[in-house]
């Protein structure tokens, strides 16, 4: 109201709005606009400055996967190269194809394993009669979201680890210890029970939001036409998480080429480089610590376009089967 | 005389669970619950138990017997590696989150207030910022082109602003009631008065959450530290961490700056290095537990 009363009153000023002055007055009040809105404009400055820095200009950098990038002679005086740096991806060098075959692997095991994980446990935590018993279980199994990868692995180290408490217990009664820190066999198992251990209770937080959502009348209705609790949990409990489920699935789907970065990183060491690179690692190993910078870029570049383009095709998807998806368009 | 079954008692619309039902669920969340916690315990334990008694057990202890002993504490405490990273991650956190607070609500604010010129392109360009990810090695040749490697700075500025936040604090102030704001600026409020006097103390619930979550980011920061943060003088919690306990490297008591004091065994100072690192998150998370229960984030999501 007060933004529509002073923007009137500054128009009103310019005087009688004819068809010779309309262009000139509406030129005015645009630069009127921008002398009442200047102070929210500076507001927005800071924080849009680095944004554009930090998040778009990089973008540009981009362009050393079309160079024979040397550090010492920048972006300006690398040589040209084409698209040289891409061969590794379309000629199938072995590392980059292990790379690729390791990632989806991963994502797949993950899509399997890690997705339904928190489904089940919203789903058990709902049907819990007591909310405080719900809050008391919730409190506990969001604390690990709250650790740092470098925690996970370390405090899964003290429990697995050769040393660790179920070794040692192991030894103390008679048993054979179990070898799965460094066990290159069990390195999935171990990436992938990390990630539940970690994740598993902050993923219910959102599904636990939608089903508190669901029209109790339904739950009603269904128990008065003789469904029991199965059949209702089958017909109005899951079809209620379906948008949400086929959101996330979506927004999964646009990060399927990444896979636990931070997480492989820091325990590559001990199992190698064949059973552990994943993309974002290759780049990594092969573009900062390996100097290839071109190739890195190349590889990087070629995987965000996919992402990109998986997101936008299962946005489309979805919508094909009648869902909401990320964003209409 | 109706059937057996339907006089069992309903509640929220569901028949009540069956005693088999309660038993499988009862031990399925107490396994989950013991999963998260015990590793915890052990890791404290470790820590505390005195040093005889960690070597007997073999490098791990679950629950000390022999009364508690903080020497472990006391040497990574005394002035050397650890004690230097404890200070950067303190500070990369205090004062990174302070920034992070300042430029996520000056423009969630800007972009709240809705028919102000550019309005709709600056909204718009925070929008599609979280369509894509600007990818490791363009990241990593930008910070090196401000000269800010082996800088402190470099693990600050870069992720100060999330626009996902951003997106979350603008929706929470688009949410104020509009009366107020109006009757501030009929009585002559400046957008900054508007912003400090209105703004900021209606939304104290939601800015404690993203100050909390920008908080536990950058004390977990780990990768950017790796990755920019040539220097091990440089290095915040996180990197000594991995050195020294992920990795396993041997701290002496030159690095602990023990002096010609006895080192305490290994295992009981990684478990310390480790519990220096949870126990500032273990602090903060009972607030942020708290926001959680308010559903702050989810609601303003959906808006």
């Amino acid at each position: 109201m007060a933004e529509a009363d002073t923007a009137s009153r500054v128009r009103s000023t310019h005087g009688n709005p004819d068809a010779a002055s309309l262009a000139k007055g509406r030129k005015r009040s645009l630069l009127a606009r921008l002398r009442r809105d200047y102070p929210v404009l500076l507001l927005a400055i800071p924080g849009l400055l680095v944004l554009l820095a930090f998040q778009y200009y990089p973008l540009w950098g981009n362009i050393i996967a079309f160079q024979d990038y040397q550090p010492y002679l920048g972006i300006g005086k690398s040589l040209w190269s084409g698209f040289e740096n891409f061969s590794v991806i379309f000629s199938g060098d072995p590392e980059f194809l292990n790379a690729v075959q390791n990632t989806l692997i991963l994502t797949l095991i993950q899509a399997v394993i890690v997705f339904p994980a928190p489904i089940v446990v919203a789903l058990v935590l709902h049907s819990l009669l007591s909310n405080k018993l719900r809050q008391f279980v919730q409190t506990i199994i969001y604390l690990p979201h709250f650790m740092s990868w470098v925690i996970v692995v370390a405090v899964f180290q003290q429990v697995l680890g050769g040393t660790g408490m179920i070794n040692n217990w192991l030894r103390g009664h008679g048993y054979d210890p179990m070898h799965i820190i460094g066990n290159v066999e069990a390195f999935r198992a171990l990436l992938t029970s990390q990630v539940l251990w970690k994740d598993t209770g902050w993923a219910t937080i959102l599904f636990l939001a939608v089903l508190s959502q669901i029209d109790r009348s339904l739950y009603e209705a269904s128990a008065v036409d003789g469904a029991g609790r199965w059949r209702q949990t089958w017909h109005v409990t899951l079809p209620g998480m379906k948008p949400i489920i086929i959101l996330l699935l979506i927004l999964k789907l646009g990060d399927s080429l990444t896979v636990g970065f931070e997480q492989i990183i820091l325990q590559q060491q001990a199992v190698g480089v064949d059973a552990s690179e994943v993309l974002d690692t290759y780049v990594y190993n092969n573009g900062v610590l390996g100097g290839d910078w071109g190739v890195a870029a190349a590889v990087g570049l070629v995987k965000s376009a996919v992402a990109l383009a998986l997101v936008l095709s299962a946005n489309k998807l979805a919508h094909r089967f009648g869902e909401e998806g990320v964003y209409r368009g | 005389m109706t059937s057996a079954k339907s006089h069992r008692t309903m509640v929220g619309g569901m028949p009540m669970p069956g005693l088999t039902e309660r038993v499988v669920k009862a031990v399925f969340l107490t396994i989950i619950c013991a999963a998260v916690v015990f590793p915890f315990i052990g890791v404290i334990s470790t820590s505390l138990a005195p040093a005889e008694e960690v070597t007997k057990a073999g490098g791990f202890v679950l629950f000390p017997t022999h009364g508690i002993d903080f020497t472990a504490y006391r040497s990574i405490l005394s002035g050397g590696t650890v004690t230097q990273a404890l200070l950067i991650s303190g500070f990369v956190t205090v004062v990174g989150t302070a920034i992070a607070l300042v430029l996520t609500c000056t423009l969630g604010w800007a972009l709240s207030r809705r028919g102000t010129i550019g309005n709709r392109p600056l909204l718009l360009l925070v929008l599609i910022s979280l369509l894509f990810n600007p990818g490791l090695i363009p990241s990593y040749l930008v910070v090196q082109q401000f000269g800010l490697l082996d800088s402190l700075w470099a693990v600050i500025v870069p992720v100060s602003v999330s626009a996902f936040n951003v997106i979350v604090v603008r929706a929470y102030f688009v949410g104020l009631p509009a009366e107020i704001i109006d009757a501030a600026r009929i009585d002559g409020a400046s957008e900054w008065k508007l912003f400090r006097h209105i703004g900021l103390p209606l939304s104290k619930a939601v800015i404690a959450v993203i100050g909390l979550f920008y908080g536990v980011g950058y004390w977990n920061s780990f990768f950017n530290a790796l990755l920019y943060l040539n220097d091990s003088s440089k290095w915040p919690l996180q990197l000594v961490l991995r050195t020294y306990v992920v990795n396993g490297v041997e701290l002496g008591g030159q690095d602990l700056g023990l002096g010609s004091e006895a080192v305490p065994p290994q295992t009981s100072i990684q478990m310390a290095i480790l519990m220096i690192s949870i126990v500032p998150v273990l602090c903060v998370y009972p607030f942020i537990q708290r926001h959680f229960a308010k559903g702050v984030l989810t609601g303003a999501v959906k808006g």
